[in-house]
């Protein structure tokens, strides 16, 4: 049974994993705090005979400070957030050299095209509309082209903790490194029709070499 | 002549209606018309429920025959076996009739318009024809969208947040008449909720009792005054929505059509500009009631009152700049997702002040564990989960991997059922001898608390584990993919989990319909409270008063030093009061 | 306004009054927020589809008739003045004028209504739909010559019906509601200048009714 995220495949794993932990960390201790409270008040303020409440109205300072505390912890967990969010998603944060791969949405499947040898996409020697197969060569950086032919989907990866929604009308881009050699699922994570549920692709992450080799035979039509 | 002035201005002065029709039917009285939405919002309540019962048998049990399934036609279920295109329908109907036929009426249309006239002193609203113009619109709505479910092909399918172009196009969505309906029934609604608040507005600005200052007016009403000002500025714009998603689909129009220039973004800011907003109309009202509950449970005033205003201002005002941040992963310019973001921490500063003064108000109490009672810390409790949970997918790079996967479901479903059901399971409970004259069994209302609180936390929290494992929403069949898989035996237990919740939803209903009738008849002010509706007979009669009363304090002077009791009515007078400044004869005191 | 003793139209009122306004004119008011943000969603889509549109957007006059739609706004205007003067008139207590001016109220809305018709019909049958332009008409062939950009007019369409057709509908439910003050509260003297709350409220309306369509007829007709 997995009870925890998945297995770290990409470098934004354990980056997007480490805010997480701060945050059930910081959510953890706001948790047992009040939680806690909570419990304790009902068993030591419970209504008993003779007893009267306590009239007071409240207390400013004890205010400022459960203001303060909880604005001053949501504003550095965003500052930190933003870091990591313009590195992941930022208008310039896709590395230049990254191995473009064209993704083309559409119900009920995915079709990757392959930049050939080039390593350009839009040229004659692309390996177009490969389906439901996603291959990445480990260690460096990917670059998904995403495109829709009609309805929104998203690109979801959990591996590699990248999501993407792939709009009709747009280009737009997601990139990753992966790290991990390994076979791993995608999924479309944005309702896109009856067939949603089964908009699934095998993602696999290979050495440079098996990647190649891979590369070689599908442009021979021959995808495995 | 300024006796004529409060007869005319104050809309009261008509003879109680009487027939069957004028007094229960088309009903001007704001006390029928609360009672009104609160039969239709259960009825639509309980259709929810049945909707995610469906959808829990799929998930527990993929491609097994349902029980019962066989009364579903062919073409959603042969053989009792739901289809992946009417399990997309009952994800979608789930949602719509949850938020907009149950939750949104059950906090407004029944508690704004039962408890604000009552509350504040007034005869009834400002426009009582108004106000029974927006329960018919309502019921009007609800019965569209309730025909939605019997067109042949279908009721809508694009989950209750009907992005396009999938809403917009039947050929791609498969169907047609279905998401027609969707649209005209929300379009009803949205005039429904202008009306509603126009009214609401309107009371409490001008239509306050001599003594009722702002500052002295309960935090339910302040919840329900911001709630109508947030419905009456986020509805219109989903209309607007809505109709230009009705032209799409009737007249051939482009706004959401790529081919032709439309941008199915728009449809994402326009629908969450108004989402956003909806999400805490949701939820104000609830924490309201939960403020008065709580202080009359504690016997103690609220702690920080001004600062529980000034909480839900906040929260209504950054409400409306957060709107994005259910867009993270749209492929909007990313400079906005960070900027939401930002706005979207600081908004839970404010839930945060109002759980520390919850808490504040319950310390050195002495505390009354009633029915509405439990529901109220329970909604503390559950809410703040539902908060907490918040932070993870404010936080956008953690958003990338948890959005529109189960940890969302979690969330929300922590503050809408753990936070605004639960406190409205308290609040009927509460405000029941008020309407009806009776009360409903403190054993039962224990019994179903119990049952409920357990059950709910065993669906709803293993829910964030199938998130962080990366368990897509809307999904038919999970067993589809290997990394879920493995967790099927827990969507399972949440299935069985879920089914013994609904169960025991059948105790609140059978308390709620047999007290009716053979409840405890009511005394005057059974939870002694402060609160002015609690001067009036049990149930109240028709124009409230004939005499306004006049208001001395605040609503929370519980365990006051200034009398033996521990409560102390707003209306009471004491030797040390003055009068207010304007009596409600209209001569200055 | 005079000062009135015995006075509808101002507080002192029993009880707390947020603001001073009788309920008629602050709900009003406050309905009319409701409408700013339904045309807002309405106007605030057209810029965002115009400007992110894939395309030049057809000129100004290509079109929508610039000169009769100005005299309409022309018209429009002129209408919310004769409002303002049966309001001023019944502020006096005149209920000859007030029903004149409002008479002239309701005629100027009804012809405003009346001419967007005619306009609307003569736009469609030279081709110009919510859909856009249809195929073989007068239109089409200002698409085919270039006059016309075929990558924006269904955009065009779609935005220029939804906002001028919900401001229309806005306007005729004005004047129908005038017409039902006139027959019904005006003509039988019902207001006086103790109580005219429901003219001061529907003028209230009217005159919205009338800056929604300044704006609309600027950022759709003129740029």
């Amino acid at each position: 049974m997995q009870w925890w995220l998945p297995v770290q495949a990409s470098t934004f794993a354990p980056q997007i994993d480490g805010i997480f932990t701060a945050i059930l960390i910081i959510t953890g201790l706001a948790f047992v705090v009040v939680e806690g409270g909570l419990i304790w008040f009902i068993f030591k303020y419970r209504e008993r005979p003779g007893r009267k409440a306590f009239y007071t109205h409240g207390n400013v300072k004890a205010e400022y400070i459960w203001t303060a505390v909880p604005a001053v912890v949501m504003v550095g967990l965003g500052l930190t957030s933003n870091h990591y969010w313009n590195e992941i998603k930022g208008r310039n944060s896709v590395p230049p050299n990254a191995y473009p791969i064209k993704v083309h949405a559409k119900q009920f499947e995915w079709l990757f095209t392959y930049p050939g040898p080039d390593r350009r996409l839009g040229t004659d020697d692309d390996i177009t509309e490969v389906r439901n197969k996603l291959h990445v060569p480990v260690g460096q950086p990917v670059v998904l082209e995403e495109e829709s032919e009609d309805v929104i989907h998203s690109v979801f990866v959990p591996a590699f903790r990248v999501k993407q929604d792939a709009v009709p009308g747009m280009q737009i881009r997601a990139w990753f490194i992966p790290t991990l050699i390994g076979e791993y699922d995608m999924g479309c994570a944005e309702l896109c029709g009856m067939g949603h549920y089964k908009m699934h692709a095998k993602v696999t992450v290979q050495s440079q070499a098996d990647f190649d080799a891979w590369l070689a035979k599908a442009a021979q039509g021959d995808i495995e | 002549m300024t006796t004529v002035a409060a007869t005319h201005d104050v809309g009261h002065g008509e003879h109680a209606p009487s027939g069957f029709w004028r007094k229960y039917i088309f009903s001007t009285d704001h006390k029928t018309i609360g009672i009104q939405f609160l039969f239709l919002s259960l009825f639509f309540l309980l259709l929810g429920g049945i909707l995610a019962m469906q959808m829990r048998w799929q998930l527990g049990f993929p491609g097994k025959p349902m029980p019962g399934g066989g009364i579903l036609p062919e073409s959603m279920a042969p053989g009792g076996v739901i289809l992946p295109e009417y399990y997309i329908q009952l994800v979608t109907m789930h949602g719509t009739f949850m938020v907009f036929f149950a939750i949104m009426p059950l906090l407004v249309g029944v508690f704004a318009n039962f408890l604000i006239p009552l509350k504040l002193g007034a005869h009834d609203m400002a426009f009582p024809r108004i106000n029974m113009a927006s329960f018919w619109f309502a019921f009007a709505a609800g019965m569209v969208m309730l025909a939605s479910l019997f067109v042949p092909e279908g009721a809508a399918r694009a989950g209750w947040t009907m992005y396009a172009p999938l809403s917009a196009r039947p050929d791609l969505s498969g169907a047609e008449l279905g998401q027609k309906l969707w649209s005209v029934s929300i379009v009803l609604l949205g005039l429904s909720s202008i009306l509603g608040s126009l009214n609401y507005i309107t009371t409490i600005i001008n239509n306050r009792a001599p003594g009722m200052t702002w500052f002295r007016m309960p935090l339910s009403v302040w919840s329900l005054f911001i709630t109508a000002i947030l419905g009456l500025l986020a509805l219109p714009v989903l209309s607007g929505a809505a109709i230009m998603l009705l032209f799409d689909q009737t007249i051939g129009t482009h706004f959401f059509d790529p081919p032709a220039g439309g941008q199915p973004l728009l449809w994402q800011h326009l629908f969450w500009f108004f989402g956003h907003p909806e999400v805490y109309i949701l939820i104000l009202p609830a924490m309201g009631m939960v403020s008065d509950i709580i202080a009359n449970g504690s016997r103690k005033p609220i702690f920080g009152y001004h600062s529980m205003v000034f909480a839900i201002i906040a929260i209504a005002f950054l409400g409306w700049i957060v709107w994005g941040h259910h867009m993270f992963m749209s492929g909007m310019n990313p400079t906005l997702g960070s900027s939401f973001m930002i706005s979207t921490m600081v908004i839970a500063v404010p839930s945060a002040i109002k759980t520390f003064n919850w808490m504040g108000t319950m310390w050195r109490g002495n505390l009354r564990f009633h029915v509405p009672m439990m529901h109220a810390v329970a909604f503390v409790a559950m809410f703040v989960i539902g908060g907490l949970s918040g932070i993870f997918m404010a936080a956008t790079p953690v958003d990338m991997h948890i959005h529109d996967t189960y940890f969302i479901v979690a969330h929300l479903h922590y503050v809408l059922f753990g936070g605004s059901l639960f406190a409205l399971f308290g609040a009927i409970t509460y405000w029941y001898p008020k309407m009806f004259g009776r009360m409903m069994s403190e054993r039962w209302g224990k019994i179903h608390f119990w049952l409920t609180f357990v059950f709910y936390n065993l669906v709803f929290f293993p829910m964030h584990n199938l998130g962080m494992a990366g368990h897509m929403r809307r999904i038919y069949d999970p067993t589809q993919y290997d990394f879920l898989k493995p967790l099927q035996p827990l969507n399972t237990f949440i299935s069985v989990c879920a089914f013994l919740l609904f169960a025991s939803q059948a105790i609140f209903a059978l308390n709620f319909i047999i007290s009716l009738f053979r409840g405890q008849k009511a005394p005057q002010n059974p939870w002694l409270d402060n609160g002015l509706e609690w001067t009036l007979p049990n149930p109240a009669p028709h124009g409230n008063w004939a005499q306004i009363p006049s208001v001395y304090r605040g609503p929370y002077e519980f365990s006051s030093p200034e009398v033996e009791e521990d409560y102390l009515p707003q209306t009471r007078k004491l030797p040390t009061d003055r009068e207010p400044a304007v009596l409600s004869s209209g001569a200055p005191s | 306004m005079t000062h009135a003793t015995a006075s509808l139209m101002r507080p002192p009122f029993p009880a707390e009054r947020g603001v001073d306004a009788h309920n008629l004119k602050l709900g009003m008011w406050v309905f009319l927020a409701s409408e700013v943000m339904f045309f807002t969603a309405l106007i605030g889509s057209y810029v965002i589809l115009r400007f992110g549109a894939p395309g030049e957007w057809a000129k100004p006059g290509v079109v929508l008739n610039i000169p009769v739609t100005a005299f309409n706004t022309f018209l429009l205007i002129c209408s919310s003045v004769s409002m303002v003067k049966a309001f001023a008139a019944i502020s006096d207590g005149d209920q000859k004028m007030l029903k004149v001016w409002l008479l002239v109220t309701i005629i100027g809305g009804a012809m405003f209504v009346g001419i967007q018709a005619y306009e609307y019909t003569h736009l469609i049958h030279r081709g110009f739909l919510p859909s856009g332009v249809r195929e073989g008409s007068e239109l089409a062939e200002l698409v085919a010559n270039g006059t016309l950009p075929a990558a924006t007019m269904g955009l065009y369409g779609s935005t220029f019906y939804a906002m001028t057709g919900f401001h229309g509908f806005h306007v005729t439910c004005g004047v129908v509601a005038m017409a039902y003050l006139y027959l019904f509260r005006v003509r039988r003297g019902k207001y006086s200048q103790q109580d005219y709350r429901g003219i001061e409220a529907v003028g209230l309306y009217w005159h919205f009714v009338d800056l929604v369509w300044i704006i609309l007829f600027t950022i759709v007709y003129l740029i």
